[in-house]
């Protein structure tokens, strides 16, 4: 006998399918629309003509360099803290614990407005660096400055969790073996938590890459200088639109990479024992 | 001969116990979980430092609280394979091998006729170049057990060593560890659950319960004490 879906409790379950599909395309699309509507709004020919565009080349150029290096800063300086964060405990941790999540939930700008009033001309330490002759404030040093303050907590929760997570036996038998602790740090715990730590450094390249408040407060919007992507796609709505049309989707592609590599990285873990 | 007075605080009870386990000798730790085995070898390790007493192996002092003397873990030349069978993952078995070798700078001439040994002997040169990552639970035994034995070391301890082994491989794997203590006459410490595992091993055994000794003797005498009592501990 063939029932009815107008029976309560098929009707029920229709409808469930029904708002639960609706959901997920209203989700998707309040996600998608925009990024799809900048592909929309241009021409492969303007495009590339925008791309050739003195400006673009410029903040193009400096926002992959200021990334790489504050990328790089990032990891040298980030992966030992990390792991000397785990491995201890010290008074004060939770406060250290704190303050590396808080960039995270300040918002950009008074992170900018932060840096500024320490590092500034006339800030709590720029003013002694300004007797020996530095200059922070205003710089490109300015921008890979707010780079890693608004983008290293990506890696250094990533390799907290990392090492947290971590199998003790596995360091525990290399020391019995007679390792030292910093060959047991190179040869065991970095490659076990290889795939992760580079997920995390993928994840703060693109932050960096993006960052636009923390950038503008300290560092100021000097093309050349200091005008890395974001920066240039805000001057160019002001002024020529195709610029910060170009722009938008240059960071729109480099963002779907990221997304893809973090992706990739995070499917290729190292079974552990 | 290493000779242990160890006494630590633990959770629920304190730690307390006297070891003396003599060249070539097999000693094994019995008892529930949570008696104190593993805290016993990660003590005499040096993973654990215990609240007090003393620790020597061949008259070196690994610990004295008297004389403040803690050697550290990495200079205590011991062979332990720790309960999780931790074959380095991302390290071929042969690589694994040779871990401990290399870290102690022994000549490379050494280290390939070592690797290339043990390899044999356990049964895993065929899997040579494979990531422990990806072995059985019984091949990272055998590989975890073929890198505690291929630094020759001056005590060895192993922590359920034989618990992933099938069938066919224990024997083997059994006889090579007993051989290799009573070849190279140094102490030997087996924890175990398994009372086959303590007929088949053990030349002295030790009952553990809530860090102490409660029953030593050898392994013919086990099935009669306390009427049964030892199954309670060695289930």
């Amino acid at each position: 006998m063939t029932r009815s879906f107008l029976e309560p409790n098929n009707l029920l379950r229709t409808l469930t399918v029904i708002g639960a599909a609706g959901l997920i395309i209203l989700v998707t699309l309040y996600l998608a629309l925009p990024v799809a509507a900048l592909f929309f709004r241009t021409t492969p020919e303007l495009f590339f003509s925008s791309l050739s565009d003195a400006d673009v080349q410029s903040a193009l150029r400096l926002s992959l360099i200021t990334s790489v290096i504050s990328l790089g800063i990032v990891i040298l300086v980030g992966t030992p803290f990390a792991y000397i964060h785990c491995r201890n405990t010290y008074p004060g941790k939770m406060i250290v614990d704190t303050l590396i999540d808080l960039p995270l939930v300040l918002p950009p700008a008074v992170a900018g407005v932060a840096l500024l009033v320490l590092y500034g001309r006339v800030g709590l330490i720029g003013r002694y660096l300004n007797i020996f002759g530095i200059t922070l404030a205003f710089t490109t040093v300015a921008v890979i400055m707010a780079q890693i303050f608004v983008a290293s907590p990506f890696y250094l929760r990533q390799a907290k969790s990392l090492f947290e997570q971590l199998d003790p036996a596995y360091e525990q038998t290399a020391r019995t073996l007679g390792a030292s602790a910093f060959r047991i740090f190179i040869t065991i715990t970095i490659p076990l938590t290889a795939s992760g730590l580079v997920s995390g450094a993928v994840m703060t390249f693109g932050r960096a890459l993006g960052e636009f408040g923390a950038t503008i407060m300290f560092a100021g919007n000097l093309p050349g200088v200091t005008q890395t992507m974001p920066l240039a796609v805000y001057v160019g709505m002001e002024g020529n639109f195709n610029i910060g049309l170009t722009i938008s989707i240059l960071l729109v592609l480099i963002s779907f990479a990221i997304m893809i590599a973090v992706r990739f990285l995070a499917s290729r873990e190292v079974q552990h024992a | 001969m290493l000779e242990a007075n160890l006494h630590k605080q633990l959770r629920d009870f304190p730690l307390d116990l006297n070891l003396r386990v003599n060249p070539g000798e097999i000693l094994v730790l019995m008892g529930e979980n949570g008696a104190g085995k593993s805290t016993v070898l990660n003590s005499i390790s040096g993973l654990l430092k215990p609240d007090n007493g003393s620790i020597t192996l061949n008259k070196t002092p690994f610990f004295d609280s008297a004389n403040a003397i803690n050697l550290p873990v990495e200079d205590r030349h011991i062979g332990y394979v720790l309960q999780n069978i931790a074959a380095f993952p991302h390290l071929s078995v042969a690589e694994n091998i040779a871990y401990g070798m290399k870290v102690q700078h022994i000549q490379k001439d050494l280290i390939i006729q070592r690797v290339n040994h043990w390899m044999e002997l356990m049964d895993v040169q065929e899997l040579a170049g494979v990531r422990a990552g990806n072995l059985s639970g019984g091949q990272k035994q055998r590989v975890a057990l073929a890198r505690a034995l291929a630094i020759e070391p001056g005590l060895l301890m192993l922590d359920e060593p034989f618990t992933a082994l099938d069938a066919s491989s224990m024997d083997s794997v059994k006889h090579m560890v007993k051989d290799f203590v009573a070849e190279r006459r140094i102490p030997c410490i087996v924890v175990t659950h398994r009372v086959e595992d303590a007929h088949d091993m053990g030349d002295r055994i030790c009952i553990l319960s809530q860090g102490t000794n409660i029953w030593e003797g050898k392994s013919r005498d086990l099935p009669a004490v306390g009427n049964g009592s030892v199954s309670k501990y060695a289930e």
